[in-house]
């Protein structure tokens, strides 16, 4: 590399943003397309060149896993490693490959090749397994695909030259109502609002009751009242599209399939609160979406519905830009996305003041999530009371979930809100079912005696995520999972979720060992309690869930897992001795040490 | 005109509109627990040791607005107990060996533990792996005990213009950077009169060839317990 190229590149990068320091995620993502990491020349010249620390542009590499301060080869290969993709043997294929490219999973190849790890969730659950290559997606995975990819890496083959069929996902939807089924034309929902006028359009949101799609279920109509009468003139309109719930894939279907309705929604919210910028945050793992989103964009400025002007309407000027994620599911929060948005690091803001007087660059912000949005439409074009008509007293209209795991039809199902979750695994193909978790890792673990409940805010909240258990999996396993998860994705800034998730994870794989006891199911208790009360954002505080609810309801799963002594150390002395087996290559009886040597004696 | 009050363990605590908790009850001259907290920043939230029970939920008291006749518990069994558990996870994050540490007797997270009776650091210790950095001819940056409340970040950026610290990494990795390409603190523009090198809680930030010039037994925490150290010493002062 000759001295000063990195020169250029940071200064074609900052040319194509505008040199300006809220892109600064943006440019880090671009600039690492050239060599798949960011030397530290490159870093230093970038900050210089927004007149920013270093540091903090070090700070914000070192915060997104898909952006790499070390090289990590010229293909870069990451597993999902949610429980689905497991149970469909992901670890298999995974090792599979790394046999074949003779590299340890989280090492470079020595020639500097590849390296293979593995990743949160990449929203392909109905089509697992699935991984990501220098961040593009491929699903359905098996030892054919496995072979074909490693054959594609010795060739050294550019991604663009790869058949693109590997790229190919399916959208797979199972069951349509209101939302899947609408077959409104761009422009008729809009047009159906901008002829009601401002105020009127907001009253039929207020009517519909509609009520955030992203989990926490605030009321929509709510969100955007408080936006648009807050006193800064500038408002902005925010899509959130950064689905990285495990097990959620609901968002990336509607972006493939029904990329018009999102759009349209968020412009129907700038005509509500007078919004002129919007922003998709896309997660980094949706970047297979990209291409397609942004034609989506080009087609409907080219037609009048984004742009100045909006409908012929004097004065209604929207555009929207796509941001992309970098790997970070603590950005689905709605204040570390407008972090992430305005190119930092994605911690959780403390509020108040809430987003919609105080959002991106401290400008009153709607932050609403692709499915919200979506709706959005149906209550333009056929009015709030027919939204408000289905579903049920809290839970107004449908629902998308995303059904996967051991079932027969995994995919998209829109139903009612009020749908009981027999309905949903009836309807799935679902058979012998010891569980499902709802709401995804933060959700709820339902177990057959509450297979009754229904899916609403009032009983069994969900972002989207239904996965099916049957009674051959192990519920501890599925926690387990779920808490590294957590572990893995802890943002860092509040002491008890830093802490707390690695200390939860670490007791759980002591129990995977086979090493707990009943003192450590106290711990566990302990630690979900401090976790729940005392953590600064929803991810802290949700990620004892699915251990809160397996000790509850599967606790034979857990006790499974004791000595059933009092008190046992983690301390593993054989364990100890494995760098020294590695170095001396040996692995015979003498290089080990018993584990009781009173049992042994 | 008469000022507003709430109870915090059952006494009144005057405040002023949009004062915090942790502050309102500081100028009446009580005592709640804080590590990022400091009087000449906005705060900040992350260490929770100020956590503090009001209608039933647990909030940061540095951060949350007072309100008129609000119930805040903090001097209790189940807060302390909270408190004493988010002290031992500090304890085990980081590496600390206080008999060899040259801050031990001035150093606010020891004081704590004391204050807050923590015995043992009860969980499994995590000993992760930080070098030092000796490379500033007149400080040491000892990385083993951070605790990351920012104050070095957020003093270096708001009072001495220089921003020589930032936060990388993220969750239990997350690292203390300083601001050049080498890592090293001796290639900033970072100086001894700072005020970010004086606002360090624990022992990171170290003034070199001054480490024991006021023995073990005569600091800080030595001579009074932190909860009467870290309160104003007359009114107004702070």
């Amino acid at each position: 590399m000759a001295l000063g190229a990195w020169a250029q590149r940071v200064d074609e990068t900052l040319t194509r943003f505008g040199r300006r320091p809220e892109y600064l995620l943006q440019m880090l993502i671009a600039l690492q397309e050239h060599e798949n990491w960011l030397p530290p020349e490159a870093l230093t010249a970038l900050a210089a060149a927004l007149d920013l620390p270093r540091a903090r542009v070090e700070g914000v590499v070192g915060f997104y896993s898909f952006l790499h301060a070390e090289p990590v080869g010229q293909y870069r290969l990451l597993f999902s490693d949610n429980i689905i993709d497991r149970m469909c043997g992901s670890e298999a294929l995974m090792a599979r490959l790394c046999h074949s490219l003779w590299l340890a999973p989280g090492q470079v190849s020595e020639d500097g090749l590849a390296s293979v790890d593995v990743t949160s969730c990449t929203g392909l659950g109905d089509q697992g397994p699935a991984m990501l290559v220098n961040g593009r997606a491929i699903a359905a995975l098996n030892e054919d695909r496995i072979d074909i990819i490693c054959e594609l890496i010795r060739q050294k083959l550019a991604l663009d030259a790869w058949p693109v069929e590997l790229f190919q996902f399916e959208n797979t939807i199972q069951q349509r109502d209101a939302l899947l089924s609408c077959t409104a034309l761009p422009g008729d929902a809009l047009r159906a609002a901008i002829a009601m006028g401002r105020d009127a359009w907001l009253s039929q949101m207020q009517a519909s009751r509609l009520r955030g799609r992203g989990g926490a279920g605030f009321t929509t109509a709510v969100k955007w009242l408080a936006c648009r009468d807050a006193p800064t003139v500038e408002k902005i309109v925010v899509c959130n599209a950064d689905e990285g719930e495990p097990g959620t894939f609901k968002d990336r279907v509607l972006l493939d399939a029904h990329a018009d309705l999102v759009f349209e929604g968020m412009t129907l919210a700038a005509w509500a609160v007078g919004a002129r910028r919007g922003f998709l945050y896309l997660r980094g793992e949706y970047l297979n979406l990209r291409p397609a989103l942004e034609a989506t964009l080009a087609r409907r400025r080219a037609e009048g519905w984004l742009g100045a002007s909006i409908g012929g309407v004097a004065g209604f000027d929207f555009d929207i830009e796509i941001h992309l994620g970098a790997g970070a599911y603590v950005c689905g929060e709605e204040t570390a996305l407008l972090e992430s948005l305005e190119g930092k690091r994605g911690t959780p803001r403390i509020r108040p003041p809430f987003p919609v007087t105080h959002g991106y660059l401290g400008l009153p912000t709607v932050v609403n999530n692709v499915e919200t949005l979506a709706k959005c439409c149906l209550i333009a074009l056929h009015g709030g009371a027919a939204f408000a008509a289905t579903g049920t007293a809290q839970s107004a209209g449908t629902k998308l979930l995303s059904v996967s795991g051991d079932c027969a039809r995994p995919g998209i199902y829109e139903f009612p809100f009020g749908v009981t979750v027999r309905q949903v695994l009836d309807a799935c193909g679902a058979s012998d079912t010891l569980a499902v978790q709802v709401g995804g890792a933060a959700g709820i673990t339902l177990a057959p005696y509450e297979f009754g409940r229904r899916v609403a805010f009032e009983d069994v909240p969900t972002a989207g995520a239904f996965m099916v258990f049957n009674d051959t999996r192990d519920m501890f396993e599925v926690a387990h999972n779920f808490v590294r998860f957590f572990a893995h994705e802890s943002c860092g800034f509040c002491t008890p979720c830093r802490v707390g998730t690695s200390l939860l994870a670490g007791t759980l794989d002591k129990l995977a060992e086979g090493k707990g006891s009943p003192a450590d199911l106290l711990e566990i208790e302990d630690l979900d309690r401090l976790l729940k009360q005392a953590s600064h954002c929803g991810l802290g505080s949700a990620a004892p869930n699915p251990v809160i609810d397996g000790l509850q309801k599967f606790r034979p799963a857990y006790e499974r897992h004791l000595m059933h002594a009092d008190f046992s150390p983690a301390f593993d002395l054989d364990g100890a001795l494995r760098r020294a087996r590695q170095i001396t290559g040996r692995d015979d009886a003498g290089a080990h040490l018993p584990q009781q040597p009173e049992a042994s004696r | 005109m008469s000022r507003s009050t709430f109870l915090l363990d059952g006494q009144s605590v005057p405040f002023d509109d949009g004062q915090m908790i942790l502050e309102a009850a500081r100028a009446a001259g009580r005592y709640i627990p804080h590590l990022c907290w400091h009087p000449d920043f906005p705060p900040h939230g992350s260490c929770k040791l100020c956590v503090v029970k009001v209608a039933g939920r647990h909030v940061s008291a540095c951060a949350t607005p007072a309100r008129a006749g609000a119930e805040v518990e903090s001097d209790t069994p189940e807060i302390n107990t909270e408190r004493r558990t988010l002290l031992q996870m500090l304890f085990v994050e980081g590496n600390h060996f206080c008999p060899a540490c040259e801050k031990s007797g001035d150093c606010q997270l020891q004081a704590m533990a004391y204050d807050l009776e923590m015995t043992t650091p009860r969980f499994r210790h995590f000993f992760p792996d930080r070098p030092v950095d000796a490379s500033h001819p007149e400080v040491l940056l000892d990385f083993n005990r951070c605790i990351y409340c920012e104050l070095c970040v957020r003093a270096s950026r708001e009072q001495d213009g220089k921003a020589v610290f930032a936060l990388t990494g993220r969750g239990i990795n997350k690292k203390l950077a300083v601001n050049a390409e080498s890592g090293r603190l001796a290639d900033t523009d970072f100086a001894a009169d700072d005020k970010a090198a004086r606002i360090c809680p624990v022992g990171v930030i170290l003034k070199k060839r001054v480490g024991f010039a006021v023995p073990i037994g005569e600091r800080t925490y030595d001579r009074a317990p932190l909860h009467e150290v870290a309160l104003p010493k007359s009114e107004g002062d702070t």
